[in-house]
């Protein structure tokens, strides 16, 4: 099949100069009850309550994973607190600076444990997709477990201008990739495993197929892909290494594979090997508005400007944070917002890095966004729509099936920002539903509340029957 | 031009006209249009506040009122101006502003019951037409806010007054709508 996309050029060379930075852990970490996937974990621990390393402080409930706390410390306050998507209820701790573990570091005897032991053991780590969308990695593996999938297919693609950590990651930790990816085709009952990264990223590729030699394991495959954009979505890697195509109303387990990130996989290393549940993730820091670009180890709940400061700091002063690359990045409030488990770059963009756009003109039908549209739709129908607000034809032109990648503003001569009013019309559609469901709900409530009241009103009637001819019997005349 | 062949044109229209009355009169008594089916269809786009402010006891009344031709499609304040475009859209009517006689439109809220001052009378149980009122007598009383529509029958049989309409708590906590 044809892969649709765009060739761009990746801005990647800068951070990749030297290797991964760690970010000393703050005073103050800020940890988001929702990481990213949009739901929020419930917190388990209260105001003064003192917690250590790889404490749980709060658990998973549905798209949200369980929290640890990362350094050791004392929960200041459970507040509202500006976050990578918008401001949302945080664990505050304040780190006393001794790092005391919860728990003394010892490694997992991964091999003896059945798969769904493995799943559990992922789910209390807390480990979520470190692509971008934190979805539960348990979850995710599970549904494909009860899928029965045949392929494990790892994201080393990173096709984002701008970001580089999984690069970094792949340079410098491939043995951990590849374990990571061992414990889930445990977890998952997959047979193979297919690494697909794209063939900008040399020294990656050299780095992840040795370790897959080292490990001697016929199960893995190394798969080189153009470095196209967004063939690290979901959907069209799997089109690419597989060849066959995932519904749109779908997933990929319905074509036999699973998709995790080489990040996640390498948190899952860490698991099995220290016992450490999820509690850091590498960030790329880059962008003209800073010192030194570079990719950083920060705890999660550092906040953005301490990996500033890891960096070198402020190389502008008028600079925008943006959380992601410069596609699908989204605007940062601000460097107060904290790293969440779907934090993986931040890009501190000075106007020479993305020029403001020309100011939108009406839409000439020239059909360039079609083109290039990876998911195969009409982003100009689909234009046409939302701003007639016409939900059928959003439906009918498959608005479900975007994947906000950008690549249709991007070549837009119009200059429309076809992407955000989607996501816009997104949000609408599914107030909408809610609304729709609701109004229901209440129907029901209310002829459940008629029916009641008319049984009522029957019952109290035939009472009274009843009560009058009992007083009838005994005065036959009555008036 | 004789009389024969008069009679026989005459008597071919009326032959024609027998017939034809005869299929529309038996495809009128088969395929009625049901009035149940459009008073649910009209019925599936009121917004299901239940909060009677059209002067009917609920949606589906009014809904019955519509299609009886007898009340018009301009009295759904927590519908707003959605409502009635598509109500003008399914009966073919031209869409007109809510009748401001029958309230003004505004953002949803819901009932918040302030539990210090509740003397658990229960006249407020029987009056929200969706049960979302939870107590009985002598015992507090509370709103479930996600059952509750805002339609505000609970306020006017208070004797204390210790209802208060509240802006809703967000329905999803995290993710923030753009």
């Amino acid at each position: 099949m044809k892969l649709r996309g765009l060739t761009l050029d990746g801005h990647k060379s800068r951070p990749l100069k030297g290797l991964i930075r760690p970010v000393p852990p703050p005073a103050m970490l800020v940890l988001a009850l929702d990481q990213g996937a949009g739901e929020a974990a419930a917190p388990v621990v209260r105001p003064g309550d003192a917690v250590r390393v790889g404490s749980p402080i709060a658990a998973g409930a549905g798209a949200a994973t369980a929290l640890h706390s990362p350094v050791s410390g004392i929960v200041r306050e459970i507040a509202e607190h500006p976050a990578p998507r918008g401001a949302g209820r945080c664990i505050v701790i304040d780190n006393d600076g001794r790092d005391e573990p919860a728990v003394p570091a010892a490694p997992v005897d991964w091999r003896a444990m059945d798969g769904k032991a493995l799943l559990g053991l992922v789910a209390e780590a807390g480990i979520a997709g470190l692509g971008g969308a934190a979805f539960p990695t348990a979850t995710k593996l599970a549904l494909a477990r009860a899928a029965g999938v045949e392929l494990l297919l790892l994201n080393g693609a990173e096709c984002e201008p701008w970001i580089c950590c999984d690069d970094a990651l792949m340079r410098e930790r491939a043995p951990d990739i590849v374990l990571g990816a061992q414990v889930m085709l445990a977890a998952t009952g997959a047979q193979r495993c297919v690494i697909a990264i794209e063939d900008d990223k040399p020294e990656a590729i050299a780095a992840v197929e040795s370790a897959v030699r080292a490990t001697d394991d016929a199960r893995f495959e190394v798969r080189v892909l153009p470095a196209l954009f967004p063939l690290g979505a979901e959907a069209p890697l799997v089109a690419a290494v597989t060849g066959r195509e995932v519904p749109h109303d779908g997933w990929p387990p319905q074509v036999g594979a699973v998709c995790q990130n080489v990040a996640t996989a390498a948190t899952v290393a860490r698991l099995v090997r220290d016992g450490r549940p999820a509690m850091s993730r590498i960030v790329t820091v880059t962008g003209s508005g800073v010192n030194e670009p570079a990719n950083v180890e920060a705890r999660i709940g550092t906040p953005v400007a301490a990996l500033v400061d890891a960096c070198g700091g402020y190389a502008a002063t008028n600079v925008r944070h943006i959380a992601g690359g410069s596609l699908t990045g989204r605007m940062l409030a601000g460097d107060e917002v904290p790293v969440t488990k779907g934090l993986n770059c931040v890009l501190l963009a000075t106007a020479a890095d993305l020029p403001l756009r020309a100011p939108e003109v009406p839409c000439i039908r020239c059909g360039d966004c079609a083109d290039v549209c990876p998911a195969g739709l009409l982003p100009q129908q689909l234009h046409v729509a939302a701003r007639a607000g016409d939900s059928a034809g959003l439906a009918r032109f498959g608005l479900g099936a975007c994947i906000e990648c950008g690549c249709c503003d991007y070549v837009c001569p119009s200059s429309i920002p076809l992407t955000a009013r989607f996501r816009a019309a997104r949000a609408r559609e599914h107030l909408a539903e809610v609304e729709r469901h609701r109004a229901l709900e209440a129907k029901a409530r209310y002829e459940r509340h008629q029916r009641r009241l008319a049984e009522q009103a029957e019952a109290e009637r035939q009472a009274f029957d009843a009560a009058r001819r009992r007083a009838g019997g005994a005065d036959p005349g009555g008036g | 031009m004789n009389a024969s062949a008069i009679l026989a044109a005459i008597g071919t229209v009326a032959a024609l006209a027998a017939v034809l009355g005869g299929i529309l009169g038996w495809v009128a008594t088969r395929l009625r249009s049901d009035p149940d089916a459009l008073v649910e269809r009209i019925d599936a786009l009121l917004p299901q506040t239940q909060c009677a402010q059209c002067r009917y006891p609920g949606c589906r009344p009014y809904a019955e009122a519509i299609a009886r031709g007898e009340a018009d499609i301009d009295r759904c304040p927590p519908g707003g101006e959605a409502t009635v475009r598509a109500l003008a859209a399914l009966l073919d009517r031209e869409p007109r502003p809510v009748d401001p006689h029958y309230g003004t439109t505004r953002a949803p809220r819901v009932a918040l019951i302030d539990e210090d001052r509740c003397i658990g009378c229960a006249l407020c149980l029987p009056a929200c037409p969706v049960d979302a009122i939870v107590g009985a007598p002598r015992l507090m009383h509370t709103v479930i806010a996600a059952h509750c529509t805002g339609c505000e029958l609970c306020l006017a049989p208070c004797p204390v007054d210790c209802i208060a309409m509240v802006e809703p708590a967000a329905t999803s906590p995290g993710r923030a709508v753009a």
